[in-house]
């Protein structure tokens, strides 16, 4: 288990490093650069802002020192927002970007997994046939057209809620809402899978076999195995949660870090996407390594190697 | 157990001698696919969709999508305006039916393009098993690790932003899945008696992965891809939306919806029609995905519904 863990953690290096040099190579050899956005600058200052911000020297040595600093988690000082270091950015985005996803996240849990468990009792009824064309349904509609959409009934027809910013707990329902859509579709699709694959083995059979009702069969018996598939999904689920929120961020004016991932790509700010990118690539690994663990300890059958 | 009567209008499983002339696994597919009536109703609806996009230019009384009416500005729907106008007063049909042939062609390409690195890549690394097969795989796992969003935002603002590199690097990031099903289906099929009677015959390596292996792998490979063109397009939204993905004066939906989005609260029908003309292709593609996978999926063996 220790063993496991700690080889894991070891993968993560390598995997990081080559994701540094991807980030790297693609941010600095693309066209353009940070300077040479809205207006021209004098070749002095430019020549200085560029020797201030060690451009000028070769790329050989910018990746060295790139790669030293990132070891220390200094992603060095964002060039569209000078006064501020990337560290920092990511210190104040992150915990938003953190909050919207968690929540969303959570939704998706105690939506979609009560939703998959109805399904999957009454499979092949019409109740079953309505959870899953409405899950696909949530699938199919893209969280950019179920943002706008939700501000426009709750926000600018029914003035129940805010349309935008991030203040004050009212403000989190649409954004929420909006993330936790998809996955609540997705999670209630993998419960329902995972749930009748379980009913069909033979221990449930005995478990009906000595009198249970049903409702100990399902929620005591099934659930735990049939679960494994969300489980594993969570991975992918945070991956994609973060992609989304990089819209969502966009539709409600949220200060997270997604904005910031967003601004920079658009601005050439090199520091700030590769110092974003590293830490979300990080945070996943991370994240998926919980995953896994908790899989083996849910699942005896599973054995980590 | 006697036989009742009614079990004769139940198609029997294609392993039973009295199930009648053999059924390939393609003819049985298609059998299972007519009776899936969402699936069927879902490839007409797209039948649809592509045909009114692609004719658009040849559509008897459709409006030129770049003619502005200044003097009618953002009008609702009217006869002559199906879906209202602009701001700039053009047709919201004609530029939603324009749009589609974008989204419907980076669907298309990057789809291909994922197909073609995928189904290589998986196929090689499977069949060639050992030290290169590790590496290969391994690369994939590290791709996994960055979400595919962030690859496709470094590599749009690597390519500067033009609509071809919108197709290539959509397709790019997509394949990793595909490899993966690939180099599964090929490590089973690699064993099998037909290789090595191909193999005895004289066939080189490389006809026997692409003549003989690759082919096989035909039926997982084409649910994943129909349900890879909605991804993909789903993708090209999300980064036109961000403004990283289409520029004008070219327009997909997503473009549509992200300036639909900017005065939804003037106009809301300039939001509502492209999201509904986006969400519902998305829709067809999903349920054809799901009932083609149901109908190829020979595990599942339940008769039609």
């Amino acid at each position: 288990m220790t063993r496991y863990v700690v080889r894991r953690m070891l993968l993560f290096v390598p995997t990081l490093w080559v994701i540094a040099t991807l980030t790297f190579f693609l941010m600095r050899l693309a066209p353009g650069g940070p300077f040479n956005a809205e207006r021209e600058i004098p070749q002095a200052a430019r020549a200085a802002l560029a020797q201030k911000y060690g451009l000028d020297r070769p790329l050989g040595v910018q990746y060295v020192t790139f790669l030293a600093r990132a070891a220390r988690l200094d992603f060095g000082p964002s060039y569209k927002f000078p006064a501020r270091q990337v560290r920092e950015i990511i210190l104040e985005g992150f915990p938003v970007s953190a909050e919207l996803g968690g929540w969303a996240l959570l939704v998706a849990l105690l939506a979609g997994i009560p939703l998959g468990v109805i399904a999957a009792q009454r499979q092949n009824t019409a109740a079953d046939t309505a959870v899953m064309a409405a899950a696909l349904a949530g699938i199919s509609i893209p969280s950019f057209v179920l943002g706008p959409l939700l501000v426009l009934v709750f926000s600018l027809g029914l003035y129940w809620l805010p349309p935008a910013l991030w203040e004050g707990p009212q403000s989190r329902v649409l954004p929420v809402l909006t993330l936790a859509a998809a996955y609540v579709a997705y999670v209630a699709r993998l419960t329902r899978a995972g749930m009748l694959e379980v009913l069909r083995q033979d221990f449930i059979r005995t478990a009906r076999a000595k009198g249970l009702p049903e409702r100990v069969v399902v929620l005591k018996h099934a659930l735990r195995l049939g679960l494994l598939p969300v489980l594993s999904y969570l991975g992918p689920a945070a991956a994609a949660i973060i992609m989304g929120s990089l819209v969502v961020e966009q539709v409600f004016a949220l200060p997270g870090l997604g904005r910031y991932l967003v601004y920079g790509a658009f601005n050439r700010d090199y520091t700030l996407v590769m110092g974003v990118v590293l830490f979300y690539a990080a945070f996943l690994m991370a994240l998926n390594l919980l995953v896994d663990l908790a899989y083996a300890w849910l699942d005896p059958r599973v054995e980590l190697k | 157990m006697s036989v009742s009567t009614s079990a004769a209008t139940v198609p029997a499983a294609p392993t039973s001698a009295a199930a009648g002339p053999p059924r390939s696994l393609w003819s049985d597919a298609r059998r299972r696919l007519a009776c899936n009536r969402a699936a069927v109703a879902s490839a007409g609806m797209l039948a649809f969709v592509v045909l009114a996009c692609f004719a658009a230019p040849w559509w008897p009384g459709l409006a030129d999508p770049a003619a502005q009416d200044l003097r009618l500005g953002a009008a609702l729907p009217t006869i002559t305006h199906p879906f209202g106008t602009d701001e700039l007063g053009r047709d919201l049909l004609a530029r939603v039916l324009y749009g589609g042939r974008i989204s419907l062609l980076v669907g298309l390409v990057g789809t291909l393009v994922s197909l073609l690195v995928g189904v290589s890549w998986g196929a090689v690394a499977g069949y060639a098993g050992g030290k290169l097969d590790e590496f290969m795989m391994r690369t994939v796992d590290v791709l996994y690790a960055l979400p595919n969003i962030f690859l496709v935002i470094l590599l749009m603002v690597f390519f500067s932003r033009s609509l071809l590199m919108l197709f290539v690097a959509l397709g790019l990031v997509q394949w990793l899945t595909m490899a993966r099903i690939v180099r599964g289906q090929v490590l089973t099929l690699k064993r099998q008696t037909f290789v090595e009677a191909a193999r005895a015959l004289g066939a080189g390596d490389r006809s026997i992965v692409f003549r003989h292996i690759v082919p096989n792998t035909l039926g997982p490979v084409i649910v994943y891809a129909t349900l890879t063109v909605p991804a993909v397009i789903l993708q090209e939204a999300f980064l036109s939306f961000l403004g990283l993905g289409v520029q004008p004066p070219d327009a997909s939906w997503g473009t549509l919806i992200a300036d639909g989005a900017r005065v939804m609260a003037l106009f809301p029908w300039l939001v509502v029609f492209p999201g509904l003309a986006l969400s519902l292709t998305l829709l067809a593609f999903n349920f054809m995905g799901d009932g083609l996978r149901d109908a190829l999926d020979p595990q599942d063996k339940q008769p039609g519904r």
